[in-house]
């Protein structure tokens, strides 16, 4: 068993080497000593080498390190989409939340919240196993263009990086905690917002994540 | 303020609120109103009187919000940052507090004197939606007048409050986040200028990075560096865009003060115009609809009635009966001299052949056009058919949005190249305006080549294929070749609801005042200068050029004066077609040439000076240069397809 600060180490090397792509990771740039007690555990479980004073993955390492990022960040959108818990509470109680959600159950909470690509950072969250299988299961949270018409709920959030197209959601009433309803699904999506029904495509359609429930329509 | 002189009065809201109507009602003249968003894609300026006095009306495209995303929204942007009102009248839809409110915060942040006009009450009233009128006064500490403008309710009560407006100073504020406001004090700080909106908003813009509210701050404001730095801070630091932060506040408050005024008496039931809406938007049923409203509405309407028996009627009997051998009595007793004569009353006079085209030829076919075009965009079938027919039109470049300027194409180009506004991405416009430009035909052009086929069934389906083809031919390739990001859908669609006679009637009324005033002196003006060219024999010189083409084309010499005609515009060619053929110099292949030929010919002026205007000369231009090549490209390969193949039609 990988301890807490071993994980949260690889987890920042994973970020600063893949994600930010940084050349070396120095023990300065990760603020760490040679010595460490963390630092002696990665080594010795061959998550990584060291050379020239710098911190290099190993494959064994660098798998974890993404693993520990996909956790965290999926732990984020948990707290932040499912449990209402924002800022910076969230973040510390994702640190929590990463390092229990080993073998398989962060693949159950990426299911649950219908496998979502991008933490609330707008960081990518590197995807697991069960996003490449993805099948239509029973989901708490899922883009507007995968939900059957008729189904209803609540705008969870959007999910885009393009801040034009974030602005034009936001315009027309897609926001966070709308009440939303799938009306038709093909050729484009139709959906019922507030009292107005509007018509989009699948590429906008996608980045709309919906929390299934709440009260269904009349219909 | 209180000087009775020039008061102004602006009208804003969301698009198809109804901002025309009230417009309409307060000034008596006419802007267009239809049952889509995007109608109103220009202001429109008006003088109206209330009361006693006479204030100026200002009618703005609709928009969701203060920052635009579209160019008709742009300009809305435009006119409330640059014109100072009096008041402003922000039109909302009342089955919508909670989605339009955010907008009337924005308005209110920004300092101007608000008017909050719940309009379409009776359509929230049938909903079962029962809201506590003076209890949203308060929340928000503005007039709020409901209304149902087309039908007037509720107008009086508008006016009255105008006339007693006096801005309030004590209006609803709404904080935002902490983290937002301290930027926003910070900006307010930085700004040494007055703007037409409060400084508070003109923050907020700046902080959002809007680009119509920068423009103006970059010229006026001695510290726009530190306040776009600022700007450039603050998105870097927080984690959600201010955007959102500030649209989440907005939103809340809006829900809030829903929840206090809005009592909801009964569930909403599925009635018999949702149960028709969704069978136009199902393709299995949206298809047969589509057939049968082109079948009716197109063919039998436009096709039969009004190139058919009006063009008929007033081509044979009025003209051919009574107008010309009338007029050349006449012009021939009082003018002596023949080429004065053929002036007015020769082979290509101004009243025999330009008057004549005009009134006989194309009004009628235009006129019933514009009818049937004012039944759809009333009814909301417009947005519908965007929906339905999205997929498709990504293919070619475009959304489902650019079925609004397709269809109205087929009416009139240069309203439709205007109307291509509404489209979102420069990309989009562009393959818009060029296949408007190239492949769709006007009402003009499509009722003379129904009449060239009235009895020539597979010619005429022969021919509406190939053009089809070109339409999605030349889509498909500048899908591929032109640069830029690939179009988003995305529409409101709006009840299906009833037609109102007198709106389509005055509408198809203005229409047609604009499209004659339009074409009327453009076909004068080719009378007179083909009557100038054969005095000094240019004329002859030019058709006689034009024959090498049309030879290539084994088409008749004759036909070159039709297409000399078509390059005045391209109905007036068309008009040119249907006199050679009725008197049978066309065989069937020649027929089917010429009318693909002309149908993808040269834009008309109006139409050329709109793509310049909207798109600049060098696409505008460019266009049309690739347009005059590639009409007689596909005439030229079709009959030489037609000889190879040996068919004869």
């Amino acid at each position: 068993m990988t301890s807490n600060k071993a994980e949260e180490i690889l987890e920042s090397l994973w970020v600063k080497l893949e994600e930010k792509k940084i050349p070396s990771a120095s023990f300065e740039i990760m603020g760490l000593k040679k010595d460490e007690e963390a630092v002696k555990e990665i080594v010795s479980s061959g998550f990584a080498e060291i050379r020239n004073s710098t911190l290099v993955f190993t494959d064994k390492g660098r798998k974890l390190g993404r693993d520990v990022v996909r956790r965290h960040r999926l732990a984020e959108r948990l707290l932040e989409d499912v449990l209402d818990v924002k800022g910076r509470l969230a973040n510390e109680k994702a640190c929590e939340f990463e390092h229990l959600l080993h073998a398989g159950i962060d693949d159950r909470i990426c299911t649950l919240l219908g496998h979502p690509k991008l933490c609330p950072h707008g960081h990518d969250i590197p995807p697991g196993k069960c996003c490449a299988r993805e099948k239509k299961e029973l989901k708490l949270i899922s883009p507007l263009s995968s939900l059957e018409s008729g189904q209803s709920g609540k705008i969870a959030y959007i999910h885009t990086r393009d801040s034009a197209k974030m602005q034009k959601m936001m315009a027309i009433g897609v926001v966070p905690g709308m009440k939303i309803k799938m009306l038709q699904n093909f050729p484009s999506c139709l959906f019922k917002l507030g009292n107005s029904q509007f018509a989009v495509d699948e590429s906008m359609a996608k980045d709309i994540f919906v929390r299934i429930g709440g009260e269904e329509g009349a219909e | 303020m209180n000087s009775d002189a020039g008061k102004k009065i602006l009208i804003a809201g969301n698009p198809n609120v109804g901002k025309s109507v009230i417009f309409n009602d307060l000034t008596g003249s006419y802007a267009t109103v239809s049952n889509y968003p995007g109608t109103s894609v220009e202001v429109s300026r008006g003088k109206g009187k209330i009361g006693s006095d006479e204030y100026d009306i200002i009618d703005t495209p609709g928009m969701y919000s203060l920052i635009p995303i579209t160019e008709e929204e742009r300009v809305s942007q435009k006119i409330i940052l640059t014109e100072k009102a009096d008041v402003l009248i922000h039109v909302i839809d009342a089955k919508n507090l909670e989605r339009m409110l955010p907008f009337t915060f924005q308005l209110l942040e920004a300092g101007l004197p608000v008017i909050l006009v719940l309009n379409i009450m009776d359509e929230a009233e049938k909903l079962g939606m029962k809201i506590d009128i003076p209890r949203l006064e308060s929340e928000l500490k503005i007039p709020v007048i409901p209304t149902v403008s087309v039908t007037g309710r509720g107008m009086d009560l508008l006016r009255g409050v105008i006339i007693n407006y006096s801005a309030d100073k004590d209006k609803f504020f709404l904080r935002y986040d902490k983290v937002i406001e301290e930027k926003i004090a910070t900006m307010e700080a930085l700004s040494k200028t007055e703007y037409m909106i409060s400084k508070r908003a003109a923050a907020i813009l700046l902080l959002q990075k809007d680009t119509g509210i920068s423009a103006l701050a970059k010229k006026k404001e001695p510290d726009f560096e530190k306040m776009a730095s600022l700007a450039d801070e603050t998105a870097e630091a927080s984690l959600h865009s201010v955007n959102y932060m500030l649209n989440m506040k907005r939103y809340q408050a809006a829900a809030d003060i829903e929840e206090k005024v809005l009592s909801h008496a009964r569930e909403e039931k599925v009635g018999f115009a949702e149960t028709l809406s969704r069978l136009m938007m199902n393709p299995l049923t949206g298809i047969p609809i589509l057939m049968v409203v082109l079948y009716f509405g197109f063919y039998k309407f436009i096709g039969g009635f009004g190139a058919g028996v009006l063009v008929d009627f007033l081509e044979n009997t009025v003209f051919t009966g009574y107008v010309n051998p009338y007029v050349t009595k006449i012009v021939e007793g009082i003018v002596p001299w023949v080429s004065i004569q053929q002036l007015f009353v020769g082979e290509y006079g101004i009243i025999t052949l330009g008057i004549r085209y005009a009134v006989a030829i194309i009004l009628p076919i235009v006129g019933t056009f514009f009818i049937v075009f004012a039944v759809i965009e009333d009814t909301g079938y417009l947005p519908r058919l965007a929906m339905l027919i999205d997929r498709v039109f990504k293919q070619i470049g475009l959304s489902g949005r650019a079925v609004i300027p397709m269809v109205l194409g087929l009416g009139c180009k240069t309203m439709a190249t205007m109307v291509t506004r509404t489209l979102s991405t420069n990309r989009e416009r562009i393959m818009a305006t060029l296949l408007l430009a190239l492949a769709v035909p006007c009402a003009a052009q499509l009722g003379v080549i129904l009449t060239l086929f009235k009895d020539n069934l597979s010619g005429f389906l022969i021919w509406a294929a190939i053009i089809f083809m070109i339409f999605l031919l030349v889509g498909f390739i500048g899908a591929k070749i032109l640069p830029g990001e690939k179009p988003v859908f995305f529409m409101e669609v709006p009840p299906l609801r009833l037609p109102k006679l007198s709106n389509i009637i005055v509408k198809t009324y203005t229409r047609m005042v604009w499209y004659f005033v339009e074409v009327l002196p453009l076909f004068i003006l080719a009378s007179v200068l083909i009557w100038i060219g054969q005095i000094t024999g240019v004329f002859d010189l030019l058709v006689g050029a034009l024959v090498h083409p049309v030879r290539l084309l084994d088409l008749p010499d004759r036909t070159a004066v039709a297409f000399f005609f078509g390059f005045f515009r391209r109905d007036y060619g068309a008009a040119g077609l249907y006199e050679l053929n009725t008197h049978g110099l066309l065989n069937g292949n020649q027929l089917l040439v010429a009318s693909v030929v002309m149908t993808v010919f040269l834009p008309c002026i109006a139409q050329l000076i709109m793509n310049i205007k909207e798109r600049g000369w060098k696409t505008g231009v460019g266009i049309s240069v690739f347009i005059l090549f590639f009409s007689f490209g596909s005439g030229l390969v079709l009959s030489a397809i037609l000889k190879v193949t040996g068919v004869h039609l």
